[in-house]
């Protein structure tokens, strides 16, 4: 027997009193090597920043290895790597910051290589469900020209998913209206 | 390319060792399953949904694994909302039960269960809430729990109350409970709300209406139970959650 899956309802304005936590932001613990920060704005359909939204990602280290591999070889053996991170915000500024290591290179299901990518859920009041992106990286364009889930995004869109490069780490910002609106995928 | 969701997954061969526990896709969810990310009588919506269609986007293995957040991280009186602070909480004390289960009714152990809500009063201690009910001293409205072996939660906490929010003249909140499922895999995280049953609400209410099946909205409601409740202290209400869990890509039901 096939059962229904559970309906999404919205995170709602209260989310802070029980989902964000200290370690939250830190796919890696502080110090790691090679950690870089990325960060960006959460634009709503106005072009006003959001101030209060969730946001979390997951994503494979350097070696293109995740924090629990489900099976499917070896993890991580960057010590204490998490891949997770969960920023969340009720007042701010609609900017968000994780620290991480830039992802590697994973195959996906066919053996393809993809490119480094990590993905992002973001939830707000507002939103009646997650809605799903992936940041890819500006200074990769030939994985990214070889990437099938890019393949995949209208040409003229592709751009919507480049962290660009600044000090310390990227810059990813994510609209949700308008020109430059980001692409969300269906997962 | 960009006028509809595209549904075409292109080609997909299973590589991996076809005896890990973690399948190799994950379900994809027929429309009307969840609610839809624009939804007029839910003012918020406006400006917060993408105006283009959503991309398909093949699931790899970043999809299918999944942070594993637990036992460091709950500690053993997480699940208990009664006793967070130095005197009891007001209102009706209720354990709040269920299991966690996917699709195919594989229970999912290990998971991570997060819930906030507001006081009996429907008050949220957040500084965003200010409607005139009483906060209570001895509620701070959040909790988390791990499943069980058996993919089993439970949580025991008070009530919540109904309460009036601005998205159109008189309109309340029915009672309910925020939750947040990890799941297994990125492709089963999930953020719902759990109701109560018979809630005079339910009629008037945007958010839980934006579910437009009758029978889907039935999902979210829990079930008071009398052989969960406690005699001289505390009522029951049960309810079971369902993940997505393992579906064959379309290229493979092609076969």
């Amino acid at each position: 027997m096939i059962f229904d899956t559970t309906p999404s309802q919205t995170v709602g304005p209260y989310f802070a009193i029980g989902l964000p936590y200290e370690l939250g932001p830190f796919a890696v613990p502080e110090g790691t090597p090679g950690a870089i920060h990325i960060s960006g704005t959460i634009y709503d359909g106005a072009g006003e920043p959001i101030p209060d939204f969730l946001l979390e990602t997951w994503q494979a280290d350097p070696e293109g290895k995740f924090a629990d591999m489900h099976g499917y070889g070896g993890p991580s053996e960057l010590p204490d790597f998490r891949g997770f991170a969960r920023y969340g915000v009720e007042d701010g500024d609609g900017t968000y910051d994780i620290l991480t290591v830039k992802p590697g290179p994973v195959p996906d299901l066919a053996g393809t290589a993809q490119a480094p990518h990590i993905d992002v859920s973001v939830f707000a009041r507002g939103m009646l469900h997650r809605c799903v992106t992936r940041i890819y990286f500006a200074d990769e364009a030939e994985a990214n020209a070889a990437d099938p889930a890019l393949a995949r995004v209208p040409l003229e869109r592709r751009a919507t998913l480049l962290a660009e490069p600044r000090a310390g780490g990227y810059r990813f910002d994510i609209r949700f209206q308008g020109p430059g609106e980001t692409v969300f995928f269906a997962v | 390319m960009t006028e509809e969701l595209q549904t075409d997954p292109g080609e997909v061969r299973q590589i991996y060792d076809p005896v890990a526990e973690t399948p190799t896709s994950y379900l994809r969810e027929p429309e009307g399953v969840h609610p839809p990310l624009d939804y007029p009588p839910y003012k918020s919506t406006s400006l917060r949904h993408p105006k283009q269609p959503l991309v398909y986007l093949p699931q790899t293995i970043t999809e299918i694994t999944g942070p594993r957040l637990g036992s460091p991280e709950v500690g053993e009186t997480d699940n208990d909302l009664t006793v967070q602070h130095g005197g009891e909480p007001l209102g009706e004390r209720i354990i709040v039960s269920g299991r966690v289960f996917d699709t195919e009714g594989k229970p999912l152990r290990g998971t991570l269960v997060e819930i906030w809500q507001a006081n009996s009063a429907g008050r949220y201690k957040h500084r965003w809430d200010r409607w005139p009910a009483p906060l209570d001293p001895n509620f701070s409205g959040a909790g988390r729990c791990v499943t069980d072996d058996e993919g089993r939660y439970q949580f025991t906490t008070i009530k919540p109350g109904p309460y009036p929010w601005g998205n159109h003249y008189n309109a309340w909140r029915p009672a309910h409970i925020h939750f947040s499922l990890l799941g297994r895999a990125f492709t089963q995280r999930l953020v719902t709300q759990m109701y109560f049953p018979g809630d005079p609400f339910f009629p008037y209410d945007p958010i839980f209406n934006s579910v437009r099946d009758a029978t889907a909205r039935e999902r979210m409601i829990s079930s008071f139970s009398i052989h969960g409740t406690v005699p001289n202290w505390a009522q029951a209400f049960e309810w079971d959650i369902y993940l997505r869990g393992p579906g064959a890509t379309p290229f493979e039901e092609a076969h």
